[in-house]
């Protein structure tokens, strides 16, 4: 997944609060993901309307974190989560 | 001075993830590897809409994140609509598992909009004579593939659900190439469990090794070249496993069933076990029933276990196998499970794998039992509730 590519969630995928454990959760069919707090940033911005360039221009400005650095982590986690199924650009 | 209730004196166990609700036992499909017990429920011991719409409710309440709408054939009922709008407000990610047969495009546009988040379809082979011949139902492998290609154009997520044995497990790469050609985004490749209706048509079902062997093989290259495209779940089956499986995640740690009738249970099969009192919905909650229940606590955690599980450091990995399979094989559901190596008693399963060589390949299939006063199940689903 490159900068210009527009990820969204795979089919049937839903981030929900699971209020009884205090996390979030990925639900998907037959399967349930809990993504750590990282990933939980980027699930956010997973809306099928945003590019990761400007995904990752938001995360940068509120973790003032260098921004190679942070697209790097990004494009590996939704390489990651591309191949299980959680995301689709 | 007071009296402390004996349930204070033990924590409550962890909330349970998943509630199979299994609607109905009527079905047009006659599997001989059917999961429902083989005493079936009858039409008017079915659960009510409301008494349902109750149970997602508490269920969501408990912990429960997704719901299994199954069966038998959960379209079978007239309300299906209502229920999978029930189960969606209570904010269950809402499963269909279905063999497809009975919803055309009007009931599946329907379900759509009651909030159905994803369906499971059955198949019963790749190739459509074996297919409806396994499933005992004409036409029904067509009728699949047409459910089939609706629900990838309603833009709902598809698992095909594939059930191998011996007649069926040459056909998995088949099998795999129907996931992609029908738009599946997962593929469970599931081996027959054997109690109930599989027990009886063991001889008929049982792979050999070298089909098991390369099955394995396919499903590994398969997961490799597919990466990306079709998630693959498979597992090996019991009679050629050293370690038995952890079913159900352990007993009463992750999952709930309730049966057509009401009564609710650690895992689907465990209605056919004796000597259990099963808490019914229609007298307790689902929280009463998971946290305080005998039934439930009676083979919870690891203090039950008998040797060789107690001590064993596998004892949290698998907890001691499946109960049903105990029963089934030993006639002692407190036993361990036969599929493990450690089992004095490992050696039933290559004595069944010895005795299915060779043997027919007949069926017999899922039947309700003999009553003069009913039709077949079908019948039932058209009288509505005057069964």
């Amino acid at each position: 997944m490159d900068g210009t590519a527009i990820p969204r969630l795979g089919r049937g995928m839903k981030l929900r609060e699971d209020k009884t454990r205090n996390q979030w959760v990925v639900m998907g069919p037959e399967r349930m993901f809990v993504p750590d707090e990282i990933a939980l940033e980027v699930l956010r911005l997973v809306d099928g309307a945003r590019s990761v360039d400007a995904m990752v221009d938001d995360l940068a400005a509120r973790f003032a974190a260098p921004r190679g650095e942070i697209m790097t982590d990004v494009v590996a986690m939704l390489d990651d989560l591309t191949a299980k199924g959680v995301v689709t650009a | 001075m007071t009296t402390i209730p004996a349930r204070a004196k033990t924590a409550a166990p962890a909330a349970p993830l998943a509630l199979l609700a299994e609607l109905t036992h009527r079905c047009p499909l006659r599997c001989p590897y059917c999961s429902n017990p083989t005493e079936l429920a009858r039409v008017a011991q079915e659960l009510d809409t409301a008494t349902w719409a109750r149970v997602f409710q508490e269920a969501a309440a408990l912990g429960c994140l997704q719901v299994h709408l199954s069966g038998g054939e959960p379209t079978a009922r007239r309300d299906i609509r209502e229920i999978v709008r029930a189960a969606s407000e209570a904010g269950l990610y809402t499963n269909l598992i279905t063999s497809g047969v009975l919803t055309g495009e009007t009931k599946l546009q329907a379900l759509v909009e009651a909030g159905l988040d994803h369906v499971q379809l059955s198949v019963q082979d790749a190739e459509p004579g074996s297919a409806d011949r396994i499933g005992g139902y004409r036409g029904g492998h067509a009728r699949k593939l047409e459910f089939a290609n609706r629900v990838h154009e309603a833009g709902l997520p598809l698992t095909l659900n594939a059930v191998v044995h011996r007649q069926n497990l040459d056909r998995l790469p088949q099998l795999i190439d129907l996931a992609l050609e029908l738009g599946a985004g997962r593929l469970e490749v599931a081996h027959v469990q054997y109690y109930g209706w599989a027990l009886a048509n063991r001889d008929a079902l049982l792979p050999t090794r070298d089909q098991l062997e390369a099955a394995t093989a396919t499903v590994e290259a398969a997961r490799r070249d597919l990466r990306g495209r079709l998630v693959i779940d498979y597992v090996v089956p019991d009679y050629y496993a050293k370690r038995p499986k952890a079913c159900m995640g352990g007993w009463g740690r992750q999952f709930l069933a309730v049966s057509p009738a009401g009564r609710v249970l650690p895992c689907h099969a465990a209605e056919s076990l004796p000597g259990f009192d099963f808490p019914n919905v229609r007298e307790v909650s689902l929280r009463e029933a998971w946290e305080h229940s005998e039934a439930f606590n009676r083979f919870r955690g690891t203090a039950w276990m008998p040797a060789p599980c107690q001590g064993c450091e596998r004892a949290e990995l698998d907890w001691g196998g499946c109960r049903c399979q105990a029963f089934a094989l030993l006639g002692d559901a407190a036993a361990t499970d036969p599929a493990c190596v450690l089992s004095p008693h490992h050696a039933v399963l290559s004595l069944a794998v010895g005795a299915a060589a060779g043997a027919g390949e007949g069926f017999t299939y899922r039947e309700p039992r003999k009553d003069p006063r009913h039709g077949g199940p079908m019948a039932e689903a058209s009288e509505g509730a005057q069964g």
